[in-house]
Protein backbone atom coordinates (compact mmCIF):
# COMPACT_ATOMS: atom_id res chain seq x y z
CA UNK A 1 0.00 0.00 0.00
CA UNK A 2 1.47 3.36 -0.65
CA UNK A 3 1.35 5.84 1.72
CA UNK A 4 2.09 9.41 1.10
CA UNK A 5 3.94 10.27 3.85
CA UNK A 6 6.23 7.20 3.30
CA UNK A 7 9.73 8.68 2.90
CA UNK A 8 11.78 5.71 1.59
CA UNK A 9 15.05 4.85 3.05
CA UNK A 10 17.47 4.16 0.17
CA UNK A 11 21.37 2.91 0.96
CA UNK A 12 23.35 3.93 -1.86
CA UNK A 13 26.89 2.16 -2.20
CA UNK A 14 28.97 3.82 -4.78
CA UNK A 15 32.24 3.28 -6.18
CA UNK A 16 34.97 5.98 -5.27
CA UNK A 17 36.09 6.43 -8.66
CA UNK A 18 32.96 6.85 -10.70
CA UNK A 19 29.74 6.75 -9.06
CA UNK A 20 30.71 8.75 -5.73
CA UNK A 21 32.36 11.04 -8.14
CA UNK A 22 29.42 11.89 -10.19
CA UNK A 23 28.14 11.66 -6.62
CA UNK A 24 29.85 15.04 -5.40
CA UNK A 25 29.33 16.35 -8.61
CA UNK A 26 26.42 16.63 -8.49
CA UNK A 27 26.11 18.29 -5.41
CA UNK A 28 28.83 20.76 -5.77
CA UNK A 29 27.27 21.46 -9.04
CA UNK A 30 24.26 22.27 -6.42
CA UNK A 31 21.81 19.77 -8.31
CA UNK A 32 18.57 19.14 -5.83
CA UNK A 33 18.25 15.25 -5.06
CA UNK A 34 16.27 13.50 -2.68
CA UNK A 35 17.82 13.41 0.99
CA UNK A 36 16.28 9.65 0.91
CA UNK A 37 19.89 8.12 -0.10
CA UNK A 38 22.23 7.85 2.37
CA UNK A 39 25.79 7.11 0.97
CA UNK A 40 28.52 4.73 1.70
CA UNK A 41 31.93 5.23 -0.39
CA UNK A 42 33.20 1.77 -1.26
CA UNK A 43 36.97 1.53 -3.52
CA UNK A 44 34.83 -0.54 -6.33
CA UNK A 45 31.77 -1.90 -6.89
CA UNK A 46 32.90 -5.22 -6.90
CA UNK A 47 33.59 -5.19 -2.98
CA UNK A 48 30.50 -5.15 -2.69
CA UNK A 49 29.55 -7.84 -0.71
CA UNK A 50 26.00 -9.24 -1.41
CA UNK A 51 26.12 -9.53 2.35
CA UNK A 52 26.32 -5.35 2.43
CA UNK A 53 23.09 -5.54 0.34
CA UNK A 54 21.04 -7.63 2.47
CA UNK A 55 22.53 -6.35 5.81
CA UNK A 56 21.21 -2.65 4.66
CA UNK A 57 17.60 -4.12 4.28
CA UNK A 58 17.42 -6.12 7.74
CA UNK A 59 18.61 -2.72 9.27
CA UNK A 60 15.80 -0.85 7.97
CA UNK A 61 16.90 0.33 4.04
CA UNK A 62 13.39 0.27 1.25
CA UNK A 63 15.80 0.04 -1.20
CA UNK A 64 19.56 -0.30 -2.33
CA UNK A 65 21.61 1.16 -4.96
CA UNK A 66 24.66 -0.35 -5.90
CA UNK A 67 26.69 1.85 -8.24
CA UNK A 68 30.12 1.61 -10.27
CA UNK A 69 31.96 2.70 -13.15
CA UNK A 70 30.72 1.79 -16.40
CA UNK A 71 31.60 -1.42 -18.46
CA UNK A 72 35.43 -0.81 -19.51
CA UNK A 73 35.58 2.09 -17.25
CA UNK A 74 36.28 0.54 -13.70
CA UNK A 75 39.66 0.93 -12.31
CA UNK A 76 40.15 -2.02 -11.16
CA UNK A 77 39.48 -3.97 -14.63
CA UNK A 78 36.46 -6.33 -13.99
CA UNK A 79 34.96 -4.68 -10.62
CA UNK A 80 32.19 -4.10 -11.89
CA UNK A 81 31.48 -7.10 -14.32
CA UNK A 82 31.85 -9.04 -10.99
CA UNK A 83 28.98 -6.34 -9.47
CA UNK A 84 26.68 -7.37 -12.56
CA UNK A 85 27.55 -11.40 -11.97
CA UNK A 86 26.02 -10.85 -8.44
CA UNK A 87 23.53 -8.45 -9.22
CA UNK A 88 21.05 -10.95 -11.36
CA UNK A 89 21.38 -14.08 -8.81
CA UNK A 90 21.16 -11.50 -5.74
CA UNK A 91 18.22 -10.45 -6.97
CA UNK A 92 16.32 -13.13 -7.64
CA UNK A 93 17.38 -14.89 -3.97
CA UNK A 94 16.02 -11.55 -2.72
CA UNK A 95 12.78 -11.68 -4.59
CA UNK A 96 12.69 -15.40 -3.16
CA UNK A 97 12.41 -13.94 -0.08
CA UNK A 98 9.91 -11.22 -0.98
CA UNK A 99 12.17 -7.95 -1.46
CA UNK A 100 10.54 -7.07 -5.45
CA UNK A 101 13.18 -6.16 -7.45
CA UNK A 102 12.53 -2.29 -7.28
CA UNK A 103 14.21 -2.16 -4.39
CA UNK A 104 17.86 -3.65 -5.31
CA UNK A 105 19.41 -1.53 -8.37
CA UNK A 106 22.79 -1.71 -9.87
CA UNK A 107 23.44 1.10 -12.57
CA UNK A 108 26.79 2.98 -14.24
CA UNK A 109 27.63 6.21 -13.26
CA UNK A 110 30.48 8.15 -14.07
CA UNK A 111 32.40 11.18 -12.38
CA UNK A 112 31.07 13.46 -14.87
CA UNK A 113 27.53 12.28 -15.02
CA UNK A 114 26.06 14.14 -11.88
CA UNK A 115 22.67 14.88 -13.75
CA UNK A 116 22.18 11.14 -13.94
CA UNK A 117 22.69 10.47 -10.53
CA UNK A 118 20.39 12.71 -9.93
CA UNK A 119 17.88 11.15 -12.07
CA UNK A 120 18.67 7.76 -11.21
CA UNK A 121 18.04 8.80 -6.93
CA UNK A 122 14.90 10.37 -8.42
CA UNK A 123 13.62 7.73 -9.75
CA UNK A 124 13.79 5.29 -7.18
CA UNK A 125 12.79 7.16 -4.79
CA UNK A 126 9.17 7.62 -6.31
CA UNK A 127 9.56 4.21 -6.91
CA UNK A 128 10.09 3.19 -3.69
CA UNK A 129 7.30 5.72 -2.53
CA UNK A 130 5.08 3.83 -4.40
CA UNK A 131 6.00 0.45 -3.42
CA UNK A 132 5.81 1.68 0.45
CA UNK A 133 7.89 0.43 2.91
CA UNK A 134 9.57 -2.93 3.21
CA UNK A 135 9.12 -3.79 7.17
CA UNK A 136 11.07 -6.56 7.19
CA UNK A 137 9.83 -8.40 10.65
CA UNK A 138 12.38 -10.92 10.42
CA UNK A 139 12.45 -13.75 12.99
CA UNK A 140 9.07 -12.20 14.83
CA UNK A 141 6.86 -14.97 15.81
CA UNK A 142 3.33 -14.03 15.31
CA UNK A 143 0.88 -16.55 17.25
CA UNK B 1 33.08 -40.10 40.59
CA UNK B 2 29.33 -39.28 39.86
CA UNK B 3 28.40 -40.02 36.53
CA UNK B 4 27.81 -37.52 34.21
CA UNK B 5 23.54 -36.65 33.43
CA UNK B 6 22.59 -36.29 29.69
CA UNK B 7 19.39 -35.47 28.18
CA UNK B 8 18.39 -35.87 24.68
CA UNK B 9 15.60 -34.14 23.10
CA UNK B 10 13.98 -33.25 20.21
CA UNK B 11 11.43 -30.82 19.16
CA UNK B 12 10.86 -29.82 15.53
CA UNK B 13 12.81 -32.70 14.34
CA UNK B 14 12.80 -35.87 12.27
CA UNK B 15 14.60 -38.19 14.55
CA UNK B 16 17.79 -39.14 12.27
CA UNK B 17 19.96 -36.79 15.11
CA UNK B 18 18.50 -39.54 17.85
CA UNK B 19 19.61 -42.20 15.31
CA UNK B 20 23.00 -40.64 14.42
CA UNK B 21 23.58 -40.70 18.20
CA UNK B 22 23.28 -44.50 18.30
CA UNK B 23 25.34 -44.53 15.04
CA UNK B 24 28.39 -44.07 17.34
CA UNK B 25 27.76 -47.64 17.64
CA UNK B 26 29.72 -49.54 20.43
CA UNK B 27 31.44 -46.35 21.62
CA UNK B 28 27.87 -45.77 22.96
CA UNK B 29 29.72 -48.06 25.72
CA UNK B 30 31.71 -45.18 26.43
CA UNK B 31 29.32 -43.12 26.69
CA UNK B 32 27.34 -45.37 28.97
CA UNK B 33 29.95 -45.60 31.27
CA UNK B 34 30.65 -42.42 31.68
CA UNK B 35 27.14 -40.94 31.76
CA UNK B 36 24.27 -41.37 32.92
CA UNK B 37 20.81 -40.40 30.19
CA UNK B 38 18.31 -39.00 32.36
CA UNK B 39 15.75 -38.02 29.41
CA UNK B 40 15.63 -39.38 26.53
CA UNK B 41 12.57 -39.69 25.07
CA UNK B 42 13.49 -41.81 21.90
CA UNK B 43 15.06 -44.62 24.05
CA UNK B 44 12.76 -44.37 27.54
CA UNK B 45 9.50 -43.20 28.28
CA UNK B 46 10.06 -40.27 30.40
CA UNK B 47 7.40 -37.60 31.23
CA UNK B 48 7.58 -33.94 31.11
CA UNK B 49 6.94 -33.32 35.00
CA UNK B 50 9.85 -36.17 34.53
CA UNK B 51 12.31 -33.18 33.93
CA UNK B 52 9.77 -29.80 35.28
CA UNK B 53 10.61 -31.96 38.61
CA UNK B 54 14.47 -31.93 38.41
CA UNK B 55 16.04 -28.93 40.39
CA UNK B 56 17.52 -26.31 38.22
CA UNK B 57 20.96 -27.58 36.99
CA UNK B 58 20.45 -30.93 37.99
CA UNK B 59 21.58 -31.99 34.21
CA UNK B 60 25.12 -31.36 32.69
CA UNK B 61 24.90 -31.21 29.27
CA UNK B 62 21.21 -31.00 27.16
CA UNK B 63 21.77 -32.35 23.54
CA UNK B 64 19.01 -30.66 22.12
CA UNK B 65 17.75 -31.61 18.70
CA UNK B 66 15.01 -29.99 16.30
CA UNK B 67 13.76 -26.41 15.06
CA UNK B 68 11.14 -24.09 17.48
CA UNK B 69 8.24 -23.69 15.97
CA UNK B 70 5.25 -24.00 18.43
CA UNK B 71 4.77 -23.15 21.78
CA UNK B 72 5.70 -26.52 23.13
CA UNK B 73 8.77 -26.95 21.21
CA UNK B 74 9.71 -23.37 23.14
CA UNK B 75 8.36 -24.37 26.56
CA UNK B 76 10.59 -27.65 26.27
CA UNK B 77 13.23 -25.74 25.11
CA UNK B 78 13.31 -23.28 28.28
CA UNK B 79 12.48 -26.09 30.62
CA UNK B 80 15.65 -27.81 29.50
CA UNK B 81 17.43 -24.47 29.53
CA UNK B 82 16.89 -24.06 33.07
CA UNK B 83 17.52 -27.76 34.02
CA UNK B 84 20.50 -27.89 32.83
CA UNK B 85 24.42 -26.59 32.79
CA UNK B 86 25.23 -27.11 29.13
CA UNK B 87 22.85 -26.95 26.23
CA UNK B 88 23.68 -28.00 23.32
CA UNK B 89 22.24 -27.04 19.80
CA UNK B 90 22.27 -30.53 17.91
CA UNK B 91 21.87 -30.94 14.80
CA UNK B 92 21.14 -28.23 11.73
CA UNK B 93 17.59 -28.23 12.92
CA UNK B 94 18.39 -26.88 15.81
CA UNK B 95 21.58 -24.75 15.15
CA UNK B 96 20.08 -22.64 12.19
CA UNK B 97 16.47 -24.04 11.56
CA UNK B 98 17.39 -27.38 9.32
CA UNK B 99 14.83 -29.12 6.80
CA UNK B 100 11.48 -27.67 8.90
CA UNK B 101 12.74 -23.57 8.50
CA UNK B 102 12.31 -23.80 4.96
CA UNK B 103 9.05 -23.51 6.13
CA UNK B 104 10.17 -19.62 6.52
CA UNK B 105 9.00 -19.19 2.86
CA UNK B 106 5.42 -19.12 3.93
CA UNK B 107 3.22 -18.01 6.77
CA UNK B 108 1.18 -20.28 8.88
CA UNK B 109 -1.72 -19.55 7.43
CA UNK B 110 -0.46 -20.51 4.26
CA UNK B 111 1.09 -23.81 5.67
CA UNK B 112 -2.42 -24.55 7.04
CA UNK B 113 -4.43 -23.74 3.44
CA UNK B 114 -2.44 -26.28 1.95
CA UNK B 115 -2.25 -28.87 4.41
CA UNK B 116 -5.95 -28.81 5.46
CA UNK B 117 -7.84 -27.31 2.63
CA UNK B 118 -5.45 -27.86 -0.47
CA UNK B 119 -3.65 -30.86 -0.33
CA UNK B 120 -4.87 -33.48 -2.90
CA UNK B 121 -4.76 -36.31 0.22
CA UNK B 122 -6.74 -34.24 2.38
CA UNK B 123 -9.92 -36.39 2.85
CA UNK B 124 -11.13 -34.67 6.27
CA UNK B 125 -15.36 -33.78 6.68
CA UNK B 126 -15.10 -29.97 5.27
CA UNK B 127 -15.08 -27.09 7.78
CA UNK B 128 -13.54 -29.62 10.32
CA UNK B 129 -9.90 -28.38 11.00
CA UNK B 130 -7.47 -28.51 13.99
CA UNK B 131 -7.75 -25.52 16.75
CA UNK B 132 -5.80 -24.65 19.92
CA UNK B 133 -8.58 -25.86 22.20
CA UNK B 134 -11.93 -27.72 21.99
CA UNK B 135 -14.79 -28.49 24.26
CA UNK B 136 -15.18 -32.32 24.41
CA UNK B 137 -18.06 -33.61 26.89
CA UNK B 138 -15.16 -34.81 29.11
CA UNK B 139 -13.84 -31.13 29.22
CA UNK B 140 -11.18 -28.71 27.36
CA UNK B 141 -8.55 -30.33 24.92
CA UNK B 142 -5.68 -28.10 23.81
CA UNK B 143 -2.78 -28.06 21.63
CA UNK B 144 0.26 -26.41 21.35
CA UNK B 145 -0.13 -23.00 19.24
CA UNK B 146 1.73 -22.89 16.04
CA UNK B 147 4.16 -20.16 14.94
CA UNK B 148 4.53 -18.45 11.95
CA UNK B 149 8.29 -18.44 12.04
CA UNK B 150 10.48 -21.30 12.70
CA UNK B 151 12.99 -20.22 15.34
CA UNK B 152 16.32 -21.72 15.43
CA UNK B 153 17.29 -22.42 18.89
CA UNK B 154 19.67 -19.85 20.35
CA UNK B 155 16.70 -17.40 19.31
CA UNK B 156 14.58 -18.42 21.99
CA UNK B 157 17.23 -20.07 24.70
CA UNK B 158 20.75 -19.11 25.36
CA UNK B 159 22.86 -22.24 23.81
CA UNK B 160 26.94 -23.34 24.84
CA UNK B 161 27.43 -24.83 21.98
CA UNK B 162 26.55 -26.29 18.36
CA UNK B 163 26.66 -29.59 16.75
CA UNK B 164 25.82 -29.04 13.47
CA UNK B 165 24.80 -31.78 10.28
CA UNK B 166 21.97 -32.94 8.54
CA UNK B 167 22.52 -35.30 11.22
CA UNK B 168 26.09 -34.81 12.27
CA UNK B 169 28.31 -37.32 11.26
CA UNK B 170 29.66 -39.89 13.09
CA UNK B 171 33.26 -38.14 13.84
CA UNK B 172 31.86 -35.00 14.98
CA UNK B 173 29.28 -36.87 17.09
CA UNK B 174 32.31 -38.19 18.85
CA UNK B 175 34.23 -34.93 19.20
CA UNK B 176 31.60 -33.63 21.01
CA UNK B 177 30.71 -36.47 23.09
CA UNK B 178 34.52 -37.07 24.02
CA UNK B 179 34.77 -33.42 25.05
CA UNK B 180 31.61 -33.75 27.03
CA UNK B 181 32.75 -36.53 28.61
CA UNK B 182 36.05 -35.63 29.46
CA UNK B 183 35.36 -32.28 30.34
CA UNK B 184 37.10 -30.68 27.92
CA UNK B 185 34.67 -28.09 26.37
CA UNK B 186 36.20 -25.53 24.00
CA UNK B 187 35.14 -21.80 24.40
CA UNK B 188 31.15 -21.66 24.70
CA UNK B 189 29.58 -20.19 21.61
CA UNK B 190 31.64 -23.22 19.39
CA UNK B 191 30.93 -24.79 16.75
CA UNK B 192 31.16 -28.21 17.27
CA UNK B 193 33.22 -29.00 13.32
CA UNK B 194 35.47 -28.16 11.06
CA UNK B 195 36.51 -24.01 11.12
CA UNK B 196 37.15 -23.99 7.14
CA UNK B 197 35.25 -24.80 4.16
CA UNK B 198 34.09 -28.49 2.91
CA UNK B 199 35.87 -27.00 -0.46
CA UNK B 200 39.26 -27.09 1.76
CA UNK B 201 38.58 -30.48 2.86
CA UNK B 202 36.82 -31.87 -0.52
CA UNK B 203 39.66 -33.82 -2.20
CA UNK B 204 37.76 -33.00 -5.48
CA UNK B 205 40.11 -31.80 -8.50
CA UNK B 206 39.82 -27.95 -8.56
CA UNK B 207 41.43 -26.01 -11.62
CA UNK B 208 40.00 -23.08 -13.53
CA UNK B 209 36.35 -22.17 -12.27
CA UNK B 210 34.74 -21.44 -14.97
CA UNK B 211 30.92 -21.81 -16.18
CA UNK B 212 28.52 -21.27 -19.01
CA UNK B 213 26.00 -23.39 -18.06
CA UNK B 214 24.33 -24.52 -14.42
CA UNK B 215 23.05 -27.91 -14.59
CA UNK B 216 21.23 -30.50 -11.95
CA UNK B 217 23.04 -33.25 -10.88
CA UNK B 218 20.50 -36.02 -12.36
CA UNK B 219 20.88 -34.25 -16.64
CA UNK B 220 24.91 -34.93 -16.32
CA UNK B 221 27.20 -37.46 -15.79
CA UNK B 222 29.23 -36.56 -13.25
CA UNK B 223 33.25 -36.63 -13.21
CA UNK B 224 33.91 -37.90 -9.88
CA UNK B 225 37.05 -36.23 -9.82
CA UNK B 226 36.61 -32.50 -10.61
CA UNK B 227 34.86 -30.15 -8.38
CA UNK B 228 31.15 -30.15 -9.12
CA UNK B 229 30.87 -26.67 -9.22
CA UNK B 230 33.16 -26.40 -12.03
CA UNK B 231 31.58 -28.83 -14.05
CA UNK B 232 28.15 -26.67 -13.60
CA UNK B 233 26.63 -28.56 -10.71
CA UNK B 234 25.46 -26.12 -7.46
CA UNK B 235 27.58 -27.04 -4.84
CA UNK B 236 26.95 -25.20 -1.45
CA UNK B 237 30.79 -26.37 -0.26
CA UNK B 238 32.27 -22.53 -0.96
CA UNK B 239 29.94 -21.27 1.89
CA UNK B 240 29.49 -24.57 3.97
CA UNK B 241 31.54 -25.45 7.17
CA UNK B 242 33.66 -28.29 6.78
CA UNK B 243 33.68 -31.62 9.30
CA UNK B 244 31.87 -33.96 8.03
CA UNK B 245 34.38 -35.47 5.78
CA UNK B 246 32.95 -34.30 2.40
CA UNK B 247 30.29 -36.93 2.71
CA UNK B 248 28.25 -35.62 0.02
CA UNK B 249 31.27 -34.86 -2.94
CA UNK B 250 33.01 -37.76 -2.32
CA UNK B 251 29.60 -39.98 -2.71
CA UNK B 252 29.08 -38.21 -6.21
CA UNK B 253 26.44 -35.70 -5.08
CA UNK B 254 27.27 -31.72 -4.58
CA UNK B 255 27.40 -30.27 -1.01
CA UNK B 256 23.57 -29.16 0.01
CA UNK B 257 24.81 -27.32 2.98
CA UNK B 258 24.35 -29.25 6.23
CA UNK B 259 27.01 -28.17 8.29
CA UNK B 260 25.95 -24.50 7.95
CA UNK B 261 27.75 -21.55 7.20
CA UNK B 262 31.16 -20.84 8.46
CA UNK B 263 32.22 -17.62 11.44
CA UNK B 264 33.37 -15.92 7.93
CA UNK B 265 30.45 -17.05 5.23
CA UNK B 266 28.01 -15.60 8.01
CA UNK B 267 25.14 -16.15 5.56
CA UNK B 268 25.47 -18.72 3.25
CA UNK B 269 23.08 -17.30 0.70
CA UNK B 270 25.24 -14.45 -0.01
CA UNK B 271 28.32 -16.16 0.45
CA UNK B 272 26.91 -18.52 -2.69
CA UNK B 273 25.76 -15.75 -4.87
CA UNK B 274 29.19 -14.36 -4.84
CA UNK B 275 30.65 -18.18 -5.41
CA UNK B 276 28.77 -18.75 -8.30
CA UNK B 277 28.81 -15.47 -9.65
CA UNK B 278 31.98 -15.27 -10.10
CA UNK B 279 32.37 -18.06 -11.89
CA UNK B 280 29.73 -17.17 -14.57
CA UNK B 281 32.31 -16.65 -17.93
CA UNK B 282 30.07 -13.86 -19.38
CA UNK B 283 30.29 -10.18 -19.57
CA UNK B 284 27.55 -9.88 -21.33
CA UNK B 285 24.47 -8.78 -19.17
CA UNK B 286 21.94 -11.12 -21.03
CA UNK B 287 24.19 -14.33 -21.13
CA UNK B 288 24.99 -13.49 -17.37
CA UNK B 289 20.90 -13.76 -16.90
CA UNK B 290 20.47 -16.70 -19.16
CA UNK B 291 22.72 -18.56 -17.25
CA UNK B 292 21.78 -17.47 -13.97
CA UNK B 293 17.65 -18.29 -14.84
CA UNK B 294 19.21 -21.95 -15.15
CA UNK B 295 18.89 -22.42 -11.22
CA UNK B 296 15.79 -22.12 -10.47
CA UNK B 297 15.77 -21.80 -6.69
CA UNK B 298 18.58 -20.44 -5.33
CA UNK B 299 17.12 -18.92 -1.83
CA UNK B 300 15.92 -22.10 -1.36
CA UNK B 301 19.18 -24.18 -2.72
CA UNK B 302 21.50 -21.80 -0.44
CA UNK B 303 19.09 -21.72 2.48
CA UNK B 304 17.99 -25.31 2.48
CA UNK B 305 19.43 -25.72 5.74
CA UNK B 306 20.03 -21.93 7.33
CA UNK B 307 16.91 -19.47 6.58
CA UNK B 308 15.69 -19.12 10.19
CA UNK B 309 19.53 -18.92 11.20
CA UNK B 310 20.01 -16.73 8.29
CA UNK B 311 20.34 -12.86 8.00
CA UNK B 312 16.63 -12.10 7.09
CA UNK B 313 15.56 -15.58 8.83
CA UNK B 314 12.29 -15.81 7.17
CA UNK B 315 10.50 -14.50 3.58
CA UNK B 316 9.07 -11.14 4.13
CA UNK B 317 5.48 -11.69 5.26
CA UNK B 318 2.75 -9.97 3.05
CA UNK B 319 0.81 -8.52 5.30
CA UNK B 320 2.41 -6.33 7.07
CA UNK B 321 1.88 -3.03 6.93
S1 LIG C 1 19.14 -32.02 11.68
FE1 LIG C 1 18.43 -33.41 10.05
S2 LIG C 1 18.59 -35.42 11.00
FE2 LIG C 1 18.62 -33.93 12.67
S3 LIG C 1 16.48 -33.71 13.29
FE3 LIG C 1 16.91 -32.13 11.79
S4 LIG C 1 16.22 -33.00 9.85
FE4 LIG C 1 16.48 -34.70 11.27
S1 LIG D 1 32.65 -26.63 -4.69
FE1 LIG D 1 31.97 -28.64 -3.96
S2 LIG D 1 33.00 -30.08 -5.27
FE2 LIG D 1 34.04 -28.14 -5.55
S3 LIG D 1 35.75 -28.21 -4.08
FE3 LIG D 1 34.03 -27.22 -3.04
S4 LIG D 1 32.98 -28.87 -1.98
FE4 LIG D 1 34.31 -29.84 -3.51
S1 LIG E 1 28.83 -32.56 2.09
FE1 LIG E 1 27.56 -30.82 2.68
S2 LIG E 1 25.46 -31.58 2.69
FE2 LIG E 1 26.82 -33.36 2.66
S3 LIG E 1 27.08 -33.90 4.83
FE3 LIG E 1 28.76 -32.55 4.32
S4 LIG E 1 28.02 -30.48 4.86
FE4 LIG E 1 26.25 -31.82 4.75
S1 LIG F 1 36.35 1.23 -9.59
FE1 LIG F 1 34.34 1.89 -10.10
S2 LIG F 1 33.38 -0.03 -10.44
FE2 LIG F 1 35.41 -0.70 -10.04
Amino acid sequence: MADKKFEPLIVGILCNWCSYAGADLAGTSRFKYPENIKIIRVMCSGRVDPLFVIKAFKEGADGVLVSGCHPGDCHYIDGNIKAMRRETLLSKLLEDLGIEKERFKLTWVSASEGEKFVEIVEEMTNTLRELGPLNLEGGEKIV
Amino acid sequence: MSKLKLAVYWTAACGGCDVAILDINERILQVDEAAEIVFWPLAADPKYDDVKNMPDDAIDVCLLHGAIRNSENEEMARVLRQKSKVMIAFGSCSAFGGIPGLANFFDKKEIFERVYRESESTAGKAGVYPSPAVIVPEGELTIPEFYDTVLTLDQVVEVDYYVPGCPPAVDTIWTALEAIITGELPLRGTVIAGVKTLCDECSRKKEEKKITEIKRPMEVEIDPERCLLEQGIVCCGPATRGGCGARCTSANMPCRGCYGPTDHSIDQGAKLVSAIASIIDSKDPEEIKKITHLLSDPAGTFYRFSLPGSMLRRKRKEDVS
